[in-house]
């Protein structure tokens, strides 16, 4: 197992624009939904549970081979908000640039969701669907997380051992992603609802 | 207990027709009002098809009850057009045998097809998920392509001052047998961070209206801001949009979606 690619991928200075996002959480800030270390802990909680398993999946059935426009139609079906669907999109693009600069891809597609893109760029760096899962789910995890240092001035020490804690939780999520029959479709209202509001301002620390 | 409503709606002579009103206890369908041809404010879509026709769903009994395994199954014809409503909000309860958990769960199962030129607007009252309650909603909607659609489904978490079981509402909609729109929604002990600020921050109720317009190919609605709980976004695969809205009571998610559906569809 090549662990060490698998480190690279999921690394937050991989080179894919990942920083850049906040995975929802400056529009749940912005609301007054999360302000402390509790708070961010019911987001995250919340989003791997939801975003983050469908992520997982997607990241796998893309890794193994499953046929990409179909990941793409099912993937926004489950994806309403199209400040979502744009947001995903651009990072799939970004990580799809870096992943070709490294390995060699499977397609010729500029534009993919997010989490398809993942997978696309994991099966070339020669990692498992597990593997693609687990980095989805972490990113999911880790990209908020990051963030919400910035965003409330959370300790970051603090703000690592709640990462710590979820990690568990992150394997199992990554562990069901890769045995499900049918592709999840877990909502999270009010990512879809304040991924649109974000959408509207005039000035934002990140760009989703 | 198990039980089966079916309803069976076809276009004949400008008017809808109901060919097939299948009860079952607990599921009572009754005829509760008939529209003269394309009449009134909701009454959208082609103004050349048949009037519509309103049924309700009468609760027969409480629930659903742990154990219950429902099933409604609605079919719309070629340019016939449907409303189904419910005359209350349906309370998921834990069923009798609440120590045994395995097969205990209640489930309600939707399956409608709308044919071309059809119209189904599905308009229950929410599911109250209370406590210790152990359900599934599982709604699937096949839509051939030029069919019209309006789809609300509300969960309240729990009755007053109640912490609420588990429930998960999952719908899959079909426009020409592409997927249009999946979602699965949980709350519930079960459900991890359902309360949380990423899914529904403490909100207490929750709700989605999709409509489906084969009106809106061309050119579908905006999406729009209503308000802080409340958005209304244009899907990607189809002439459709998805209000969603979060709120501290039910009477905040409907009035949002009220007014998401008036923008949608004034636009």
């Amino acid at each position: 197992m090549p662990d060490t690619t698998l480190l690279l991928l999921a690394d937050g200075r991989f080179p894919a624009g990942g920083h850049a996002h906040s995975g929802g959480l400056e529009a749940a800030v912005t609301a007054g939904r999360v302000r402390d270390l509790d708070g961010l802990a019911g987001f995250l909680r919340g989003r791997l549970a939801t975003a983050g398993l469908v992520s997982a999946a997607f990241a796998a059935a893309a890794c193994r081979g499953d046929d990409l426009g179909r990941l793409e139609a099912e993937l926004d079906a489950r994806t309403p908000s199209p400040a979502l669907r744009k947001a995903s999109r651009a990072q799939g693009r970004a990580l799809l640039r870096t992943g070709r600069a490294l390995w060699t891809l499977s397609t010729v597609e500029r534009e993919l969701h997010h989490p398809v893109a993942l997978g696309v760029v994991a099966a070339a760096a020669g990692l498992t669907p597990a593997e693609a899962a687990l980095t989805a789910a972490y990113g999911t995890v880790t990209g908020p997380a990051s963030a919400a240092v910035r965003l409330l001035g959370l300790d970051p020490y603090a703000t690592h051992a709640l990462v710590a804690r979820l990690a568990a939780d992150c394997d199992s999520v990554a562990a069901r992603a890769t045995t499900m029959d049918d592709l999840p479709a877990c909502s999270a209202p009010l990512l879809d609802i304040g991924a649109e509001a974000h959408a509207t301002w005039e000035v934002r620390l990140f760009a989703s | 207990m198990k039980a089966t409503a079916r309803i069976t709606a076809v276009a004949e002579a400008g008017r809808t027709r109901l060919v097939t009103l299948r009860s079952e206890p607990p599921l009572l369908v009754r005829r509760t009002g008939h529209r003269g041809p394309a009449a009134g404010p909701l009454a959208r879509g082609s103004a050349a098809g048949a009037g519509e026709v309103e049924v309700h769903l009468v609760g027969g009994a409480a629930g659903p009850l742990g154990g219950d395994r429902l099933r409604v199954e609605v079919t719309v014809g070629p340019g016939a057009r449907l409303c189904v409503r419910t005359v209350a909000a349906s309370l998921a309860l834990p069923g009798p045998r609440r120590a045994e958990r395995a097969g205990t769960h209640s489930t309600l199962d939707v399956h409608a097809t709308v044919a071309a030129g059809g119209s189904l607007r599905w308009l229950p009252e929410p599911l109250i998920a209370a406590r210790g309650c152990d359900h599934v909603s599982s709604s699937l909607v096949d839509l051939e392509s030029d069919a019209s659609l309006t789809w609300r489904e509300e969960v309240v978490c729990g009755r007053h001052g109640e912490d609420p079981g588990d429930a998960s509402l999952h719908s899959t909609v079909r426009l020409a047998g592409r997927t249009l729109m999946r979602q699965e929604l949980a709350v519930g002990p079960r459900a991890a961070g359902w309360a949380g600020a990423a899914v529904l921050g403490g909100g207490r109720a929750t709700g989605t209206l999709l409509v489906v317009d084969p009106q809106w190919t061309e050119k579908p609605p905006e999406a729009a801001v209503l308000g802080p709980g409340a958005a209304l976004m244009p899907l990607a695969g189809g002439p459709a949009a998805l209000a969603s809205a979060v709120g501290g009571d039910l009477r905040e998610v409907r009035a949002a979606l009220d007014r998401a559906f008036t923008q949608a569809t004034l636009a």
